[in-house]
């Protein structure tokens, strides 16, 4: 055995230790699923052996839940036929967690069998909960860290291996809803609280065993004659109303868009109305239809493997620790304000730096401010609070920075004034500190040519809120070396947010794709296509928000700022639209978006958005005829994807899981389709190149085919199989 | 090919569905069977006079399951050679076993029907036979299921129909109806319900709100609202259908969508040779029947597909028609009837509709047969067109002719 650990003692309990060498949480393998059946086997056979404690070897936690690389591998090893692969595979595991909630029991008369506890230091996750459910009673260490509950959700699968069954026949499908709907995760206490785990302690093994010895009642309340839902059955008139309501507000929560929220709910519903065994039947049929579903693939491969991935640093130059000690944050604005609060927060010390105290300080409140408001919600101590604040010095003296290690620049967004500090602040750092600089429009190349020491300057592109938002675009300037590269992405681990490394071009990668999505939006509100249409179909798409509400939000203002220094630097390259004519308009009437309160919408005194502003459709009049809701759709991908394909083609995106998770946590790219080059890779590059060109022949050149997509329509090949890290390792 | 004539249609009076309502004591199968008597002993039916009874009824559960019409007949006077089927269209089941009972006429299968329906909307509560469009996920995530208020609520949106319309519709259906039973317009058709020592229970429309108007109309408040824009949030489903909208505007409330009643009709349908034989008189042909699915979510539209194609088959045009029962199940469905066909709101629903009566969903389509052949024979008008929307997005229309 090597995951699983078998050992009896005198008072006749056997227990089963989980423990994957190697690893800091347990995670479940194949490995895993044939030892644990072997140890239960054998306890189940043992005469001496009275009742079984399954436990976990790690320090405070049991399991974080399945390798998702398991059910890659289960697809795979079916060949022609990898739906009945999984289907066969995910049942043999509900054979084996039903081998333990029988635990040998009479199947009749639920007579006999033996009483299974689960002692669970901490963590419990995924198929880490999902197991400790299938046993008849659970002790949880009294452990305020630990997280329980069923993330599954949220990788685009569900929870299946019986915790979606069982969550619902255990408390009913209203309470079940935020944990299998939300993958919402809870601690020890609450999870008790909530009726998923037994027993919390601060000697849970104690009270496990105390309870294996008591000859307790083991048989689960499903497995009882007269068993009823907590909550009714779809049929029941209580259970209807939640069930009409459940397929509702999944649907309208997710836009319809994720069908592992859909197969779920039908596994819950269909598993609702027939017994038990047959729940899990229909559960293992729907969970299988996700995974075969390209969305749950996709989804798994960038907001998991892929995403870990970059967090560890797979993109990083071979260079030693470069961890951030003391940093540097030029301007208090908003982004130099979250910049300080999120990197005190990660154990740095700060000096945040603005030309008056005032100013300073003001950024400096911003920390303060985020933590009352934790305070507030229990989130944070007073005592937190005040060692956070302790680590930010807001101050206007440059020689505060004589000793720190890396500088975040984040001061106005204008080459000269961003050049003239880069000069000062080098003066006064050590040399060997790194300067990196915030900036979202200005060329990383351009901005270094201020400095000294180039090789040392790169750009650490935060999106806004800084505290909120989960990535980090690096960008190379031309002779950004390696250690300010190692530098940046090992500063970016500190603060626990995603990297990519991109090199410098024009708004490099984000906001490469974002500026034409937006755009294609305003000008289709210049043709007259009707707002809601336009936002909608966005929504519809997966987008959280639709360009036009979007453009209100990051306001007209900067859309005409970044139109005029696009026209400025490209001259009479730049592609002139009506999508120009509705912005400077915009801004000449003075809507400027939410923050001047009228924008392309209404808004009250308080900045609430109210509807559709209608005096625009008195300067661009509605069409008479509304366009296809797929060709609004289309417009609006293909803006961003053909973008994404650019910057590949650029060499502005070195690997495509950059692209890919970048445009999910950048700005919200279809998390269902795992990414731009993901969703080329699920339509196909020659479907793709198809809609390019009936784009191009309808909306103009912007659509045009990029060479490499239509190479690889020619060739039929998929983004993934020709620059996924398999075909690059090969 | 052979007619098939519509001889005698009655209904009883509509009773308010909840438990104070005169006909709560009533049970389906005896007010069915009551229809199905007032039929027979006014049209002298002797042994097995009709080939089937085809009965409408949504709410099939309890009372109103188990072939309530085979059990209606049973407990009536009809000979037991008599069979019976139960079906169920919805809101339309009524008028559809008035078409399934012509169109097998047509076709040569029997001389003679009974076609009606019957709800007990305060015995059988609506919704309470469950419906998987609105629970099942692999459905209803699919078709965007709402209830119909919101549908009806989205076609007042997507069609422009204010809050004032509505109102105004509902305040000319109560005027129109307090009216017909001031002049006694439905004498003809109206079977009292009586208990089984022979005393009324019921003789007259019980719903009506006499002297409603658009004061008393405007306090109330939009009741799909709530269900639309908080919990669980159906305007997002109507918006996800219909994406070019904004927000779905609601202006259905109690006073302008059809009543919750308890209610019975039967329409009796034969052959030229049926007549003779019984020696009663035609009164009308039923010249087409259609039916017609659509959009599930906006759902209540049917009336206006259902007549393009009943019109098309029979190669009619919208001025052919001389009066029209639209059933208002709710005011947008027959404001958006109006404007679809630009037809004169004097010829649509003459004597009033079910926003005044009530609507008792098996039966209300063979009511508006009855009321509209009832119309046009007090009109002398010639042709008339019944139609009604139904829940999960169906239309169904008939078109009948004087003879």
């Amino acid at each position: 055995m090597t995951e699983f650990h078998y050992a009896t003692d005198a008072d006749g309990i056997a227990t089963i230790t989980w423990d994957v060498p190697g690893k800091s949480m347990n995670v479940m393998s194949f490995v895993g699923l044939e030892e644990l059946e072997a140890c239960f086997d054998k306890a189940l056979a043992d005469d001496a052996v009275k009742g079984i404690v399954i436990t976990s070897g790690k320090d405070g936690s049991f399991a974080g839940g399945m390798d998702l690389n398991l059910l890659a591998v289960m697809k795979e090893q079916a060949g022609d036929d990898p739906a009945k692969g999984l289907f066969e595979g995910i049942m043999k595991m509900h054979a084996l967690l039903r081998k333990i909630e029988r635990a040998g029991m009479d199947p009749k008369t639920n007579k006999g069998g033996k009483p299974v506890a689960c002692v669970l230091p901490g963590t419990a996750a995924g198929i880490g909960l999902e197991l400790p459910l299938a046993c008849h009673r659970t002790f949880v260490a009294d452990n305020p860290k630990a997280r329980i509950g069923l993330p599954e959700i949220l990788v685009g699968i569900f929870p299946g291996a019986g915790g979606t069954t069982r969550f619902v026949r255990k408390m009913g499908a209203m309470a079940a809803s935020p944990f299998l709907l939300q993958g919402k995760m809870v601690d020890p206490k609450k999870a008790k609280a909530a009726g998923i785990l037994d027993e919390v302690s601060d000697d849970p093994m104690a009270a496990a065993r105390a309870w294996v010895l008591s000859e307790p009642k083991i048989v689960k309340p499903w497995d009882e004659k007269g068993y009823k839902m907590p909550g009714g059955d779809p049929y029941h008139p209580a259970g209807f109303m939640t069930f009409v309501g459940a397929s509702a507000m999944v649907n309208g929560n997710t836009w319809g868009v994720y069908p592992a929220a859909k197969a779920m709910l039908s596994a819950i519903y269909e598993g609702a109305q027939v017994p038990f065994d047959t729940a899990l039947k229909i559960e293992a049929r729907w969970f299988t239809n996700v995974l075969m579903n390209p969305s749950s693939s996709a989804m798994i491969r960038s907001l998991f493997l892929n995403k870990e991935a970059l967090e560890k640093g797979a993109n990083r130059p071979d260079v030693p620790d470069q961890r951030v000690k003391k940093v540097g944050v030029l301007g208090a604005g908003m982004m130099g304000a979250g910049i300080a609060l999120v990197s005190a927060k990660a154990g740095m010390d700060v000096v945040l730096i603005d030309q008056t105290q005032d100013a300073a300080d003001r950024g400096k409140a911003y920390s303060e401010s985020f933590m009352d408001k934790g305070i507030a919600r229990k989130k944070a101590t007073p005592e937190k609070k005040e060692a956070l604040l302790a680590k930010i010095n807001a101050t206007t003296d440059l020689d505060a920075l004589k000793d720190v290690d890396l500088i975040i620049e984040a001061v106005f967004e204008d080459t000269g004034v961003k050049a003239e500090m880069t000069k000062k602040v080098e003066a006064i750092i050590p040399e060997d500190a790194i300067f990196a600089s915030n900036t979202s429009t200005l060329p990383i190349t351009d901005l270094a040519k201020a400095s000294v020491r180039p090789d040392q300057f790169i750009g650490i592109h935060f999106f806004s809120p800084v505290e909120k938002m989960a990535l980090v675009e690096i960008i190379k300037g031309k002779e950004t070396g390696d250690r300010a590269v190692a530098k940046a992405l090992d500063y970016v681990r500190q603060i626990r947010k995603t990297p990519i490394v991109v090199n410098d071009d024009r708004f490099f990668y984000a906001n490469r794709c974002i500026i034409p999505y937006i755009n294609e939006g305003v000008m289709m509100a210049g043709e007259g296509v009707a707002r809601p249409l336009i936002d909608h179909a966005a929504q519809l798409l997966g987008f959280p928000v639709g360009p036009i509400q979007l453009v209100d939000e990051t306001s007209l203002d900067l859309g005409a700022k970044i139109a005029k220094a696009t026209m400025a630097a490209m001259g009479d390259a730049y592609p002139k639209s009506i999508a120009d004519d509705v912005t400077f308009w915009m801004v000449d009437e003075g809507r400027l978006g939410r923050k001047s309160k009228a924008g392309f919408f209404d808004y009250d005194e308080k900045g609430k958005r109210l509807g559709y502003w209608e005096g625009f459709n008195a300067k661009f009049p509605l069409a008479e005829e509304q366009p296809e809701l797929t060709e609004v759709q289309h417009r609006l991908i293909f803006s961003q994807v053909l973008e994404a394909v650019r910057a590949l083609e650029a060499g502005v995106l070195e690997d495509i899981r950059e692209g890919d998770v970048g445009a999910i946590l950048g700005w919200g790219f279809m998390p269902w389709s795992g990414g731009p080059f993901s969703w080329l890779d699920i339509v196909g590059a020659p479907w793709a190149a198809e809609q390019c060109d009936a784009l191009q022949a309808k909306f103009g050149d912007r659509f045009a085919c990029p060479p490499l997509l239509r190479e690889m329509a020619d060739k039929n090949q998929s983004f993934y199989g020709r620059f996924g890290p398999e075909a690059s390792a090969a | 090919m052979t007619e098939a004539y519509i001889y005698d249609a009655v209904r009883t009076p509509r009773g308010k569905g909840r438990k104070d309502g005169s006909l709560h004591e009533v049970t389906s199968v005896r007010l069915s069977a009551g229809v199905m008597n007032a039929l027979k002993e006014r049209n002298n039916l002797e042994g097995h006079a009709v080939e089937d009874v085809i009965w409408g009824n949504v709410t099939q559960v309890k009372e109103q399951g188990g072939c309530l019409a085979r059990t209606a007949v049973l407990a009536s006077d009809l000979d037991e050679r008599i069979p019976g089927l139960a079906i169920n269209r919805f809101c339309a089941s009524g008028m559809e076993a008035v078409n399934i009972a012509a169109n097998q006429i047509k076709g040569g299968a029997g001389n003679a029907y009974i076609a009606g329906g019957v709800e007990m909307m305060g015995r059988v509560p609506m919704g309470s036979d469950g419906a998987a469009i609105a629970v099942d996920p692999s459905v209803a995530m699919e078709v965007y299921f709402v209830p119909q208020g919101i549908s009806a609520d989205i076609i007042a949106t997507e069609y422009g129909f204010s809050r004032e319309q509505a109102d105004a519709l509902a305040v000319e259906s109560q005027r129109r109806a307090a009216k017909a039973w001031e002049e006694n317009r439905f004498e003809k058709s109206i079977i009292a319900v009586k208990d089984v020592n022979g005393l009324t229970i019921l003789d007259r429309d019980e719903y009506l709100r006499p002297g409603t108007d658009m004061d008393s109309l405007s306090g109330l408040k939009p009741a799909f609202k709530e269900q639309g824009e908080v919990m669980p949030g159906f305007d997002k489903l109507a918006l996800m259908k219909y994406p070019h909208l904004d927000a779905i505007n609601h202006i259905h409330h109690a006073g302008n969508s059809s009543g919750i009643v308890d209610g019975a009709a039967g329409v009796l349908i034969g052959n030229k040779e049926f007549g003779e034989a019984y020696g009663i008189k035609p009164r009308a042909r039923i010249k087409a029947t259609a039916k017609i699915g659509l959009d599930p979510t906006i759902m209540l539209t049917g009336p206006v597909p259902a007549t393009q194609k009943i019109l098309a088959d029979s190669g009619m045009a919208i001025s052919d028609i001389d009066l029209f029962e639209v059933n208002e199940a709710f005011a947008s469905v027959v404001l958006r009837f109006q404007q679809a066909f630009d037809v004169d709101p004097s010829i649509v629903n003459v004597n009033g509709g079910s926003i005044a009566m009530g609507h008792p969903l098996g039966a209300t389509g063979a009511i508006i047969i009855g009321t509209l052949l009832d119309e046009l024979e007090r009109q002398d008008k010639e042709t008339g067109l019944a139609t009604l929307c139904i829940a999960s997005g169906m239309g169904a229309a008939t078109i009948i002719e004087r003879v």
